[in-house]
């Protein structure tokens, strides 16, 4: 079993400290063409979540057979083969939340998230703690997703829970601004979703220069933390 | 998995990592092959569902009788549909009688590219509906011709085309209001709807020229 202290790293790594979307700016090329709005950033993120907890497993359970020189093609060859099982899977069985979850799946096959998390973690560790991690960088990029998605759409033409529709039929989007709102074309196109990328992760530095500043204490100098600069 | 071998040479070592490469690969394809057979009745049988609730979209339940996905007719390669591409045309039939015709067509000048339309005409060349299947247009500007992506839920702006005919309306009326024609669009986004309703308006003028080969009850056989 997983010890207390374990459990909270893995998930203050994943939600925070690592973030994969703030701090290893991983997985960029779908982020940025999905998120236009909330529901479409949430919706690639729970695709995410289930492929690396089902990648991270098998990686984790079957490392002790894979030779070292051969890991890479090894690893791809695995997450290849479960992410074409987990979309036919879904395709069969869960067919309503395909629909909604579908198109985004084959996007991470492509996704290097999925290649980086077995390497730098289920290589290393046990299949439950693997797990976990897996699930927990999901977690991580879904929050960082969805308010991505929802600044986006809420700039760029002032509603909120675009597409809720198709997720929950039934349910309406926001109109948060005035209906003649005349739009921001520039946060829905791609440039302007690196452009919000950027002030979130530089809020996610100043958050932690602040707390970093409170632990030293007034008066002395605080140390800026070089998030970015270890990991990219 | 240590094996006996003290000091591999190069060669062992890699004839040992080729092996056990192949393992992985004879193991992980069967597995897909595996999955692709164990889900493929239950995949085909939602796409052909997800396939007859977008025809039903355009084509009303009372016109037919028969089973539209099994009753076809190729069409060839159109410049008037703007396919160059042959196409399927499904027949909804009543008694045996061709009772209208659902198609598609491409609006090939679209804001980013081709707009692929799917029409449904009945046989007194009347507009029953018109959906837009695949397009490429910006988000939250031109894809309110997808109803569920307009933000008018009450009538969708595609809607507008139901009930028209050629004979009810005339040919200098297919256009957005804005350039003097009959059809409202979204100020700032007028290079979709142009392009979507030039496209229906072609569709049925292909329909009208083709309209005895195309209505021909015999042919393309029943289920």
């Amino acid at each position: 079993m997983i010890s207390r202290e374990t459990f909270r790293q893995i998930t203050a790594n994943g939600v925070w400290q690592q973030n994969t979307s703030l701090v290893q700016i991983l997985g960029l090329c779908p982020l940025l063409a999905v998120t236009t709005n909330l529901v479409n950033g949430v919706m690639l993120s729970l695709a995410t979540i289930i492929v690396m907890a089902v990648a991270n497993v098998a990686v984790a359970s079957l490392r002790n057979l894979i030779p070292h020189e051969i890991r890479i093609p090894v690893f791809i060859l695995i997450v290849a083969a479960l992410v074409t099982v987990v979309d036919l899977v879904f395709n069969a069985q869960f067919h309503e939340l395909y629909l909604v979850l579908g198109i985004f799946i084959p996007l991470i096959v492509t996704n290097c998230i999925v290649l980086a998390r077995i390497e730098a973690f289920a290589n290393k560790n046990p299949p439950l703690q693997s797990l976990l991690d897996g699930v927990f960088m999901g977690v991580g990029m879904l929050w960082t997703l969805a308010l991505l998605g929802g600044l986006r759409e809420l700039i760029g033409g002032g509603t909120l829970f675009a597409g809720i529709d198709m997720v929950f039929p039934g349910l309406q989007p926001l109109q948060l601004l005035p209906a003649d709102y005349p739009g921001f074309l520039l946060t829905l196109l791609p440039p302007g979703a690196f452009i919000l990328l950027g002030c979130l992760i530089a809020w996610k530095n100043w958050v932690e220069a602040r707390v970093a500043a409170r632990q030293t204490g007034p008066g002395q100098h605080p140390a800026v933390p070089t998030v970015l600069a270890d990991r990219v | 998995m240590r094996l006996s071998i003290k000091q591999p040479s190069a060669a062992g070592m890699a004839l040992r990592t080729a092996v056990i490469l192949l393992i992985f690969v004879v193991a992980f394809t069967s597995l897909l092959a595996a999955a692709f057979l164990w889900t493929r009745p239950a995949i085909e049988a939602a796409a052909a569902e997800e396939k007859m609730k977008l025809i039903g979209e355009v084509l009303p339940r009372e016109l037919y009788d028969n089973d539209v996905l099994k009753d076809s007719r190729q069409l060839a390669p159109s410049a008037v549909l703007g396919l160059d591409e042959a196409s399927t045309a499904y027949l909804a039939r009543k008694g045996g009688e061709v009772t209208a015709l659902v198609f598609e067509a491409v609006a090939p000048d679209g804001y980013s590219g081709k707009i692929r339309l799917l029409l449904g005409v009945s046989a007194d060349g009347t507009l029953l509906g018109v959906r837009v299947i695949q397009h490429k247009e910006t988000p939250g500007l031109g894809d309110y011709i997808e109803p569920k992506k307009d933000r008018n839920k009450e009538r969708p702006w595609i809607r507008q085309f139901d009930g028209l005919s050629l004979a009810a309306v005339a040919d200098r009326d297919w256009r957005v209001r804005k350039d003097g024609g009959r059809f409202d669009s979204v100020a700032g986004a007028t290079v979709t709807p142009r392009a979507v309703i030039k496209a229906v308006h072609k569709a049925l003028q292909y329909v009208a020229e083709n309209h005895r080969q195309l209505f021909a009850s015999s042919q393309g056989g029943s289920t």
